[in-house]
């Protein structure tokens, strides 16, 4: 294998145990990049999901904990990994007992060096991860939310209180709307409610600020740094009403008005059905830089091509703003969409990132370019194979 | 279905005893077993204990605390701070707040927190009874000891309002817990929203 420099977090044992797919399997590789080959089918996505399992959260398929474990089983399941980061080395385990794969809304069993944790937030210490899977190549053209929630991903891997307060809001905006809803009219049953969706809305919008700002400035750096990268730079804005009013005003009087916006549209809100102002309802605007076009109006290479600088220069930021370094980024059939231009441009990319990108793709030569710089396995139908 | 291995009165102590906080079936068994084995010295004593507090269970008109007298023993106790009510969700905080022995006051239970999503309203919380008393002239402080939850704050923040609306000579002080930091606790380790609120409310020193 070449000399490289070798990602700075990363895992080093992957064994799964009744996952999805497989009965019991082991892989283990080094810090370079991960390549997945084999069919349709053969279980080289749930691979990754196992993977994106190491981080807090539902994973890459937001799938039930109940459903990832394998058919035919008693309804348990397993991840144990050894992940290597700068600080330590690691083992990470979470699953399913047997038994529990009914009440799987109670949340998974998440084990540090063999010490359980009361849940899997507590793994955003040790690892961070993004991935890019072929569910989100309508993410320009499809609804809002998917946008919030792709922008809400990135900004939990540097600020993991983030996740609290998203969850606060919800809970007060969705009590707000049943009163809406059950026709309540005291004031004084909203006010409550509607002060906690103003102190966690506005430090929603203010962290989302943030983000996008440093997600910005990245992109021009990456800009400067490679005028012709084959992957197109993103012009990129949050369009919501609190986001507009935070550029404008200091935070706690953004609170207030946000607060008095509530109280006075209870009567819009209560005809409407639901809250009709707030973060959960802005949108990511992203624009094709060098084009001027919006991303929606691109062609499906040029979305791809945006979509994936866009998570490129997301690792980058996190790479430069983290002690542990670049996030693990997770590649879901990556080749598809991608011309060999591009496809040579984005494994450059990743080796120069330094960080661990595991993909997945049914054809080899479609890799040629990280041959002797990448760990190769086969997968096949619940068995994974190194094959150098 | 499983056979049977006791007769109906065992299957339905090990089935009322599953059902209690932190048990399931098979410490209800355990907890049982224990029962059986130690009939005289457990459970006659148990249950007599059990026939006893249902029988003389009574939720205090006052406050709303359970106990078997009425009012009960924290309401009639004369060296208790008459001017201070604590009000708590739950009586489980009324004992947490006993047990660390802290505060001399009177309580007031409010049985739950407001949620609409669950169809409790005020009317289902003892919300009333606390704003009677507090207009009894006596009571000069309301603390609102509730749970930092959504729920628990936006309740505070509705019995403050309906506090606010009580007329006395000399106006209540209503206060809250402090959020931040805790006793023992390191800064490295807090998440951001606790930090924030350990901030807002930093004091004098």
């Amino acid at each position: 294998m070449l000399e490289q420099p070798a990602a700075a977090s990363w895992v080093e044992r992957l064994t799964l145990t009744n996952f999805r797919n497989y009965a019991s399997a082991e892989l283990q590789v080094t810090a370079t990049p991960v390549v997945l080959l084999g069919h349709n089918g053969a279980g080289k996505t749930n691979l990754l999901e196992a993977v994106s399992l190491l981080a807090p959260g539902q994973g890459l398929r937001r799938a039930a904990y109940g459903d990832l474990a394998r058919a035919g089983g008693r309804g348990d399941w397993a991840v144990a990994a050894r992940v290597v980061t700068p600080a330590s080395t690691v083992e990470i385990g979470t699953g399913l007992q047997p038994g529990t794969a009914t009440s799987a809304a109670s949340g998974r069993i998440v084990r540090i060096d063999g010490v359980a944790q009361s849940g899997s937030g507590a793994l955003a210490d040790y690892l961070d991860m993004a991935w890019l899977t072929p569910a989100m190549d309508g993410l320009f053209t499809g609804p809002a939310g998917d946008r919030r929630r792709f922008l809400d991903r990135l900004i939990l891997c540097f600020d993991p209180g983030y996740r609290t307060r998203a969850a606060q809001f919800e809970r007060a905006m969705r009590q707000r709307n049943r009163l809406l809803e059950d026709d309540v009219r005291e004031a004084s049953r909203f006010s409550g409610l509607e002060q906690i969706m103003a102190e966690t809305g506005v430090a929603i919008a203010a962290v989302r600020a943030e983000a996008v700002a440093g997600l910005i400035a990245t992109i021009a750096a990456r800009r400067q740094a490679n005028p012709t990268s084959p992957f197109p730079w993103a012009a990129i804005a949050l369009d919501g009403h609190l986001e507009q009013m935070l550029r404008e005003r200091p935070a706690i009087e953004v609170e207030d008005a946000y607060a008095a916006l509530l109280a006075r549209g209870r009567e819009r809100d209560r005809t409407a059905g639901r809250t009709l102002e707030g973060p959960h309802r802005a949108d990511l605007l992203v624009t094709h830089g060098p084009k001027q076009q919006p991303a929606k109006q691109c062609s499906t290479g040029e979305q791809k091509a945006l979509l994936t600088g866009l998570v490129l220069a997301h690792a980058q930021m996190l790479g430069q703003r983290l002690e542990r370094g670049a996030p693990i980024l997770l590649l879901d059939e990556i080749a598809a969409h991608l011309d060999d231009l591009r496809r040579a441009a984005l494994f450059q990319e990743i080796i120069d990132l330094r960080l661990q990108a595991w993909m997945t793709g049914t054809d080899r030569h479609a890799f040629a370019g990280l041959a002797g710089r990448a760990t190769f396995a086969v997968v096949d139908d619940g068995s994974i194979v190194v094959s150098g | 279905m499983a056979k049977k291995t006791a007769g109906p009165e065992i299957e339905r102590l090990i089935q009322l005893l599953s059902r209690l906080p932190g048990l399931g079936p098979r410490s209800g068994r355990k907890a049982a077993l224990a029962l059986l084995k130690r009939r005289q010295d457990l459970l006659v004593p148990l249950a007599q204990a059990l026939a006893n507090a249902a029988d003389k269970l009574i939720e205090c008109p006052t406050c709303g605390n359970i106990d078997t007298t009425t009012p009960c023993t924290i309401c009639q106790d004369q060296r208790r701070d008459g001017s201070l009510i604590v009000v708590v969700e739950e009586i489980g905080d009324l004992w947490a707040l006993e047990r660390a022995g802290v505060i001399n006051g009177r309580y007031h239970v409010l049985g739950g927190h407001l949620s609409p999503l669950d169809g409790v309203g005020p009317e289902r919380l003892n919300i009333a009874s606390l704003l009677t008393r507090a207009a009894s002239g006596e009571v000069k402080e309301i603390l609102l000891a509730l749970n930092a939850t959504v729920e628990g704050q936006s309740t505070a923040h509705y019995v403050m309002e309906q506090l606010e609306a009580v007329t006395l000579a000399e106006p209540l002080v209503v206060s809250r817990l402090a959020q931040g930091v805790p006793v023992g606790g390191e800064l490295d380790y807090l998440d951001e929203g606790t930090l924030a609120a350990a901030i807002k409310s930093r004091r004098k020193i």
